[in-house]
């Protein structure tokens, strides 16, 4: 087990270096000049970059030397824990994302709509595979299928205009309300209410497909032997289902909660541009807009490092939740 | 030794031929064949396929939105994709110029035509109205559907190849080459779609690529980084397959390494291929849709689905009370995604041999 997991991770080392490899080498094909242009056109827009910035993030980046030279510069940075200002903030990068406000509301969101998505995901799941073929089945995979179907950004501001435009339940957008400042319990609870079509958004979205998987599981489960076996030991029902099928239904289910980590901490960007949040997926997306290098390379390593980690753990969770599965 | 070699063994149709069904041999009997109702593979999953409803009102779908992209802008021609409106309403300032008595000599109308014709409401003119440039809403529909549905399939065709082409590299040859090929995916894969995207499209921003090309070259891109699925899909098949007895015997007959992949490996794997296929078109439109909101992806004048809907995200009066310019591309986007996902489901289900309804 132990040395299934140092040879893993040493493998996830080696991922992580060409990952870095493939981001660094993309940033690169942007002209240098466009460096300039962008520091420039920051510079217009109020913002005062002076020639030592310039210089400083040419170095932190390597822009001026050849590329072998810029990666294995920007390598050195960021071993010695270095990954350099954003252009646009002028913060280190890692100040900037690693606050409440930042990766904490994206978390937030994530965490809410995730357990939401699993609380309304897996019964309909159950009730569709075990009455497989009937109206029930259709409706609900039609109505999670349209789900899945929306587009993040129509479906978010569909939302907002019904209600919050043209009904006023929710805010329009933004973290809370500005004009009245809370403190203590009502300011938790205005910021809740800022939330709470964000979380609808992502929730519905994401059902469709959690609802898929335990379908497919359950089917697949349903029509084993054993299940046979527990109905002709007259055993009732809810019984069968509940306590012989969906518990190995929730062997695949369980796994795939790893899988989750990199959209747990990555926010949600679409979602958080529409509702005016300002999230990491926000933040990102502003950089990435806008060209804001040391922003783009640091979220997407980190990123790329959430997501291995989410697919070891997943290969590991196998293993503790089937005793069926060895690891090698 | 040379006519051992030469021998020539039978193509698998030739011995159907020869081979007489067993049904056949007694002399007054009808042949079994007649009684029972054979079935071909493809006539099975096709009868499988139509009888979900879902499957069927998927097809539907599609179908109307294709005639819809292509037979329309040949009947409809009122309307071009770029074609402004410039029909807007006219005013007029009515200046009564005198002479120094008082006399009226004349009266001049200074004539000022509003320009274009934005936003405007439904009519017979314009069957969903304007947009902000005065563009027709309806016509680029249709012009958007065909660019939508284009470049979607244009780039799950490219990304199925590649996919293809690699998994089975991988999976056939196995040894250093998988590795080579399986690391390779596992870094694309920690690579996050979406703002890989956007950093591409920065990149392609930056270095001046001219707006119509530049939604295709984003796809074609997108395309090289998305194999992934799809390799591992294959390699996976190919790895299971190659244990096969058939296998074995292709190999015993010595047929090259070309032939026992793209021959008798492909043709087993390409029921899971066809349903990946037909779900990943979805996403694609998606993507593609996504791409363009962000301002990413089709440039106006030029239209596509999720180009019409971008100004929302700059206009919060075209969001508020002209619903019209934006919610019936994001309809169209909802049904073609739909539709690929039912289709993709009810082949999904009808491929699937473990299956015997």
């Amino acid at each position: 087990m132990l040395k299934y997991i140092l040879k893993r991770l040493g493998l996830a080392v080696i991922i992580i270096f060409g990952v870095s490899v493939i981001l660094y080498v993309l940033v690169r094909c942007m002209p240098t000049n466009y460096v300039d242009y962008l520091i420039a056109s920051l510079n217009q827009g109020g913002a005062t970059h002076n020639e030592e910035f310039t210089q400083e993030l040419y170095k932190a980046y390597g822009l001026d030397g050849n590329i072998f030279q810029g990666y294995f510069e920007w390598l050195g940075n960021v071993f010695r824990g270095n990954f350099g200002k954003s252009f646009i903030t002028q913060h280190p990068v890692v100040e900037d994302i690693f606050t409440p406000d930042r990766i904490g509301t994206s978390f937030i969101i994530a965490i809410v709509s995730t357990i939401f998505e699993f609380l309304i995901a897996i019964p309909l799941g159950i009730t569709a595979a075990t009455h497989q073929y009937s109206i029930r089945d259709y409706v609900v995979t039609v109505l999670v299928l349209l789900g899945i179907s929306l587009p993040s950004f129509f479906f978010g501001q569909m939302l907002k205009d019904i209600f919050a435009n043209k009904l006023g339940w929710f805010p329009v957008q933004g973290m809370e309300t500005a004009s009245v400042s809370y403190t203590g319990f009502s300011r938790f609870m205005d910021r809740l209410w800022h939330m709470i079509l964000p979380v609808v958004t992502v929730t519905i979205l994401s059902i469709g497909g959690r609802m898929r998987m335990t379908r497919t599981e359950m089917l697949e489960v349903i029509n084993s032997d054993y299940i046979r076996t527990a109905r002709a030991k007259g055993l009732k029902e809810s019984t069968v289902i509940y306590k012989h099928a969906f518990r190995n239904t929730l062997i695949p289910l369980v796994t795939s909660l790893a899988g989750l980590i990199p959209s747990l901490f990555g926010g949600a960007m679409i979602t958080e541009q529409v509702f005016g949040l300002t999230g990491i997926g926000q933040y990102a997306l502003q950089a990435m807009q806008q060209g804001d290098i040391p922003v783009i390379m640091f979220y997407n390593m980190f990123l790329a490092i959430l997501s291995v980690l989410g697919v070891l753990v997943a290969d590991l969770l196998y293993a503790v939740v089937d005793p069926r599965v060895k690891l090698v | 030794m040379e006519e051992i070699l030469n021998v020539q063994f039978p193509e698998e149709e030739e011995i159907k031929e020869q081979t007489p069904l067993s049904g056949e041999d007694g002399d007054g009997e009808a042949p079994l064949d007649k009684n029972v109702k054979l079935m071909s593979p493809t006539r099975m999953i096709l009868r499988r396929f139509f009888r979900s409803k879902l499957s069927i009102a998927g097809i539907v779908m599609l179908a109307a939105l294709i005639i819809f992209s292509w037979l329309g802008p040949v009947v409809y021609q009122r309307w071009g994709e770029t074609e402004t409106d410039r029909a807007g309403a006219t005013d007029f300032i009515e200046h009564v110029i005198t002479d120094d008595d008082g006399n009226r000599l004349y009266t001049q109308y200074l004539v000022t035509d509003k320009g274009i014709n934005a936003l405007a409401a439904p009519s017979s003119d314009h069957l969903l109205g304007t947009d902000e440039s005065g563009l027709d809403v309806f016509t680029r529909l249709m012009y958007g559907g065909r660019l939508s549905l284009t470049l979607s399939f244009m780039a799950v065709f490219l990304t199925s190849i590649i996919g293809i082409v690699m998994g089975g590299i991988a999976g056939f040859y196995g040894g250093w080459v998988d590795n080579v090929i399986m690391r390779l995916t596992d870094m694309l894969i920690c690579l996050p779609t979406l703002p890989l995207m956007l950093i591409l499209g920065t990149v392609l921003t930056a270095n001046e690529v001219p707006g119509q090309y530049y939604i295709y070259i984003l796809m074609i891109l997108l395309s090289l980084f998305s194999w992934t699925g799809m390799a591992r899909l294959v390699r996976g098949q190919i790895l299971y397959l190659r244990e096969q007895e058939y296998m074995v015997a292709a190999e015993a007959m010595g047929y090259s390494a070309a032939r026992r992949i793209f021959k008798h490996l492909i043709p087993n794997i390409m029921p899971q291929i066809i349903v990946t296929m037909t779900m990943s078109l979805g996403s694609m439109i998606l993507y593609e849709s996504t791409l363009s909101y962000l301002g990413l992806g089709v440039q106006v004048p030029f239209a596509s689905w999720g180009t019409m809907i971008e100004v929302i995200s700059r206009r919060n009066d075209v969001l508020q009370s002209h619903p019209l310019v934006w919610v019936p591309s994001g309809i169209c986007i909802l049904i073609a995604v739909l539709a690929f996902n039912f289709i993709g489901d009810g082949l999904r289900d009808a491929l699937d041999p473990k299956q015997r309804r």
